[in-house]
């Protein structure tokens, strides 16, 4: 498909600017000018609808395709969501920032104190900030709180442990805040060994960052050691929330030890992933932390008016501009208050139904490294199929043919071959037996044809595409 | 039991689930946890129907007041968004759709991404871009964390006239880390160069200005630019998009990476998010950009294509020494900020920045003729600009907000001795009439 | 004749009059797939031995390079900026990274040989 760009004729317009109705302003110095206007496309409204709409109907999405991408919890998006959050296109956040304005924004002030109060209910938490932007950022803030309770404390902090099978981003994050990782390998029991992790843990450990479940979809059961074991050498521990959605109503972070929490509003509550974001993360803590939570903080007095309270003195400070993605949180509150209490129960337990579910029917065809109860979500290994030849990327690109977004391959990366399926809780019954099927069709295929697999997709616009060539030659930008 | 329309199971099929795990209920699902973890509360409420969630939601929108007459910035702007933005970005493919991992089945997202890589591009004289941040403040802050990494020095330098939140975003990022970072504090509302010239040498990895900046002063940072290189250090402009309809790039200046907040292209203000940040740079660097980056590619048979590229920068892989820890970034935000300039097009971004600057200029004119009102600086402005009035500010700004007018940010919390100043925004969709009366109801302010 | 000596992690480093020419084995080249970029080290560097040296990408790897001995670094392999996949195409010739002047060449006891490089990989 043509780039938006070769389909520009010079002159065309896609809308039409207001009219001016003042003067024209006296020119501005030629030294501050651009010398020639930006190439930008110039296409008719309907080059331009065409143009989109056809680059659409090459994705696939939740909404077209089952999307068991593993990690990412693609669950379906109430549209009511999006009626709520369009509600709120037209408030200026600075209004609120403005002396006397707080008056003005009492009810999305007091939304996102709300969302604050459930997610601190749902994670046993004391405080929620509303403020991170995406559940990487929340990490990076969560961190940053735990190195200003050591700085407080006058500790001297130096690592962040983490699990082998944790997510990328979680030492990425820490070393953002300023530490060291130390890297803990799983157990054969798929959970991070125990033993090791006495022995990595010293008092120089600011925190301790876990993902429970952890990224095989296994609850730990050691977990509360774990925590006993990091409090004893004042590290906190963190919480990723990326797998909050096995456990609402279940088990609390908070109960079990956590002390930071960050929680991805698009993943557990249902907010739309939009092709890589907007996502939103709010980080919960205990009362410890509350000092040093990003400023400006939502609080309601005596009378139930809500306020802004900056207090720089101790907070980390800000990590946003202004109040976090409102409007993905006002889509997470309208689904927490439309589901309610039985709701978001019944969201893990089919959430964890449906994963054990595909678990067992697909055993028997492929190497399933932790043959256990799992949680939301189940990890397989291509290894039997890799002995044929075909990798999980090949199964993954069958799949596509098929009409599936593939699962997550590759990771986690403790798993040779892995492939990751999260099926969540909004998918049918009907419609996991015929993912179930294909993925059966795949592993008889990958020994009886695999060049079948080697060489999907082929009902896709394009198809492998050479990623080393992307590499290296760089081509990020058109030239015109 | 709540039955929820979105978990689609009936009993019979929870049954026939239940006999292929093996186990007896859902509940032993939950065997793996501890019996003494289990939570011992649970307190949301009671669901609520459809109808009833929107309406609570109805009730929440209308206890603020969204219909206010915006002079207000800040780095958020009310501008026009063309209808077909929501239209087209609201296409479920690209709506519902995650990260481009497996790209044969995302290439809508992947050439919209590329097509968005190639508008900052050109918008800002830059020759490579990412797939965006999360906003103007946390680009500001990657890319000082990009120059730390490209010079291998520790101190950052930032022009007191950078949007204060930007500001704070920054510095709550390098929280942390072992870097010094030093504010410069506006002189007549550009920034002080004398005092930047004795900072100047060879550990500093980069200065941070924004154009126009936070008083509305524009600037032209050539000079600044080769000033800065003779030290070998970075030049990093934030910038606000619209007004590069008419302003010289920051690559006609010689900036090395660009950063800025995209709002203003096609997002609604929704009470601060989400938007986007963009960010921009020099080829040169990179491989040390945050964040997703699109390349072009071509299939075994030949066919043009798009995918992921550079991903080894990325946290997914180099976890610890990523370039940065973002994952989801703002794509949504991002692919309406092309659609917007798509749909303004080459000509009609440069008109818009002509409107808004004419407005502007309008505005200024009219309140000056207030008595005791003046124009504070001698610098150019775009769409803002600032005033002194002859009393305080926030009293002046409370007393118009009852007027349903936010008339402007009031610049004595941000800056030391401008209890009077106001920074006074004009968009386009000001009308000549409601820039009468902002200056009516300000007159009427000032005068009580 | 330069000899050859080895590392765990797949370094080699060809020893002559107190220079060392360091690269990677076409084991690990071979592991690493597609190589997209050699991030090379700048020269007048000093290392001590098995400290990172330089970094080699591919298209879903980061791997650290890590000097097989202590020196500084006097020469580096620039064609490799502009075709990284040389290293592919010859690891252990062409493919060379960068060149150091030894400090302390008592350290090859800590490399492997050749002939035990190869014993060594059987056992991967």
């Amino acid at each position: 498909m043509q780039l938006i760009y070769e389909k520009s004729v010079a002159g065309r317009r896609g809308v039409k600017l207001p009219l001016s109705d003042v003067p024209a302003a006296a020119a501005l110095p030629e030294k501050l000018l651009r010398k020639a206007s930006a190439a930008l496309p110039e296409v008719s409204e309907l080059d331009l609808v065409r143009h989109f709409t056809n680059l659409s109907r090459r994705n696939y999405s939740l909404d077209t395709n089952f999307y068991p991408l593993g990690s990412c919890t693609m669950k379906y998006n109430a549209k009511v969501l999006e009626n709520a959050a369009v509600l709120f296109a037209p408030f200026h956040p600075m209004t609120a920032l403005l002396p006397g304005g707080v008056e003005f924004c009492q009810g999305n002030l007091g939304m996102l104190y709300d969302l604050g109060q459930m997610l601190a209910d749902i994670t046993g938490m004391d405080e929620v900030t509303t403020q991170p932007l995406a559940g990487a950022q929340g990490e990076m803030t969560g961190i940053l709180l735990i190195s200003a309770y050591h700085r407080a404390k006058g500790n001297k902090k130096k690592y962040v442990v983490v699990p082998d099978s944790s997510h990328g981003t979680n030492p990425a994050s820490a070393a953002i805040a300023g530490y060291e990782i130390i890297t803990v390998p799983t157990a054969p029991y798929g959970d991070m060994d125990i033993e090791l992790f006495k022995k990595a843990m010293t008092d120089e450990v600011a925190a301790v960052m876990m993902t429970c479940p952890n990224t095989l979809g296994l609850f730990n059961p050691h977990i509360k050691e774990i925590s006993d074991i990091a409090h004893s050498h004042d590290a906190l521990m963190y919480y990723d929330g990326a797998n909050l959605n096995a456990i609402m109503g279940k088990v609390k972070p908070g109960d079990v030890g956590f002390d930071v929490i960050h929680v991805n509003l698009h993943k557990t509550f249902a907010t739309p992933h939009g092709g890589g974001g907007p996502g939103s993360g709010p980080v919960g803590v205990k009362k410890a932390l509350i000092p040093f939570l990003p400023q400006p903080r939502i609080v309601m007095d005596d009378d139930g008016k809500f306020l802004l309270e900056d207090q720089k003195s101790v907070s980390i400070g800000r990590t946003a501009n202004f109040f976090g993605n409102f409007a993905v949180m006002a889509r997470a509150y309208a689904y927490i208050i439309m589901l309610g209490r039985e709701g978001l129960i019944q969201v893990s337990e089919q959430a964890v139904l449906n994963a054990n579910y595909i678990k067992e029917r697909l055993k028997a065809y492929y190497d399933l490294p932790y043959d256990m109860i799992c949680m939301h979500e189940c990890v397989f290994s291509a290894s039997k199929q890799l002995e044929h030849g075909v990798h999980a990327i090949d199964i993954a690109k069958y799949l596509i043919d098929k009409g599936y977004h593939p699962p997550t391959v590759y990771f986690p990366l403790i798993v040779k071959e892995a492939i990751m399926i999260e099926p969540t809780e909004t998918e049918s019954k009907a419609t996991m037996d015929a993912f179930i099927e294909v993925m059966i069709e795949a592993a008889i295929a990958a020994e009886t044809n695999p060049q079948l697999l080697r060489d999907a997709p082929v009902t896709t616009p394009v198809g492998r595409l050479d990623e080393t060539k992307a590499a290296r030659e760089q081509n990020v930008c058109c030239i015109g | 039991m709540n039955d929820s329309h979105y978990c689609p199971h009936t009993p019979q099929e929870i049954s026939e689930m239940l006999s292929v795990i093996g186990v007896a209920s859902v509940e032993e699902l939950f065997s793996p946890i501890p019996a003494e973890l289990r939570a011992k509360t649970f307190n949301i409420p009671p669901g609520l129907s459809e109808f009833e969630t929107f309406d609570r939601m109805k009730s929440i929108a209308a206890e603020s007041s969204g219909d206010m007459l915006a002079f207000v910035g800040g780095g958020y702007y009310d501008h026009i968004i063309p209808a077909a933005i929501d239209h087209l970005s609201g296409r479920a493919e690209f709506y519902t759709a995650y990260t481009p991992y497996q790209p044969e089945c995302s290439q809508g997202t992947l050439q919209a991404l590329f097509e968005y890589q190639t508008a900052i591009c050109r918008l800002t004289g830059m020759a490579v871009s990412n797939a965006s941040l999360y906003d103007g403040g946390t680009a500001c802050a990657e890319a000082a964390m990009m120059a730390l990494r490209v010079t291998g020095r520790n101190k950052i330098i930032i022009d007191g006239c950078v949007n204060p939140f930007s500001r704070q975003v920054l510095k709550t990022y390098l929280y942390n880390l072992d870097v010094e970072v030093v504010e410069i504090a506006p002189l007549d509302g550009l920034l002080n160069r004398d005092e930047l010239a004795g900072l100047l040498d060879e550990s500093v990895a980069a200065v941070l200005v924004q154009n126009p900046n936070f008083f509305g002063c524009v600037d032209e940072f050539s000079a600044l630019s080769q000033q800065i290189h003779a030290v070998q250090a970075l030049l990093i402009a934030s910038v606000y998009p619209i007004s590069l309809g008419l302003l010289k790039s920051p690559g006609e200046m010689g900036v090395d990476i660009t950063v800025g907040d995209g709002q203003s292209l096609g997002n609604p203000l929704s009470f601060g998010g989400p938007s986007f940040g963009f960010i921009a740079a020099q080829k040169a660097y990179i491989r040390n950009m945050p964040g997703r980056i699109i390349g072009e590619t071509v299939d075994k048979q030949g066919r043009r294509g798009f995918v992921l590229t550079l991903q080894a920068r990325e946290q997914h892989i180099k976890r610890h020494k990523a370039t940065s820890n973002i994952c989801s970034n703002q794509g949504l935000c991002a692919l309406r900020g092309l659609i917007f300039l798509s749909s303004v097009g080459r000509q009609g971004l440069v008109d818009l920045a002509r409107l808004n600057r004419d407005k502007a200029e309008y505005a200024k004119a009219r309140l000056v003729e207030i008595p005791g009102v003046t124009v504070l600086q001698s610098a150019a402005t775009f769409n803002e600009f600032t005033i002194f009035l002859p009393k305080p500010a926030d009293g002046v700004v409370k007393e118009l907000l009852k007027k349903d007018i936010l008339a402007g940010v009031p610049l004595g919390q941000y800056y030391q001795c401008s209890e009077n100043c106001l920074v006074v925004t004009v968009t386009e969709k000001r009308s000549k009439k409601e820039i009468d009366r902002l200056v009516r109801e300000l007159e009427v302010a000032i005068c009580n | 004749m330069a000899t050859m000596y080895f590392t765990k992690e797949h370094e080699w480093v060809k020893v002559k009059e107190g220079i060392g020419a360091i690269g990677i084995s076409e084991h690990a080249a071979h592991e690493l797939g597609d190589i997209t970029f050699v991030e090379l080290p700048k020269i007048g560097k000093t290392v001590k031995q098995f400290d990172v040296l330089a970094a080699i990408e591919s298209v879903k790897a980061a791997s650290d390079i890590y000097a097989p001995l202590s020196g500084k670094v006097i020469k580096i392999n620039e064609a490799l900026d502009d075709a990284p996949e040389i290293v592919n195409e010859s690891a252990e010739d062409a493919g060379w990274l960068a060149w150091i002047e030894i400090a302390d060449e008592t350290e090859l006891k800590n490399l492997m040989t050749h002939d035990q490089y190869n014993e060594y990989l059987k056992t991967l």
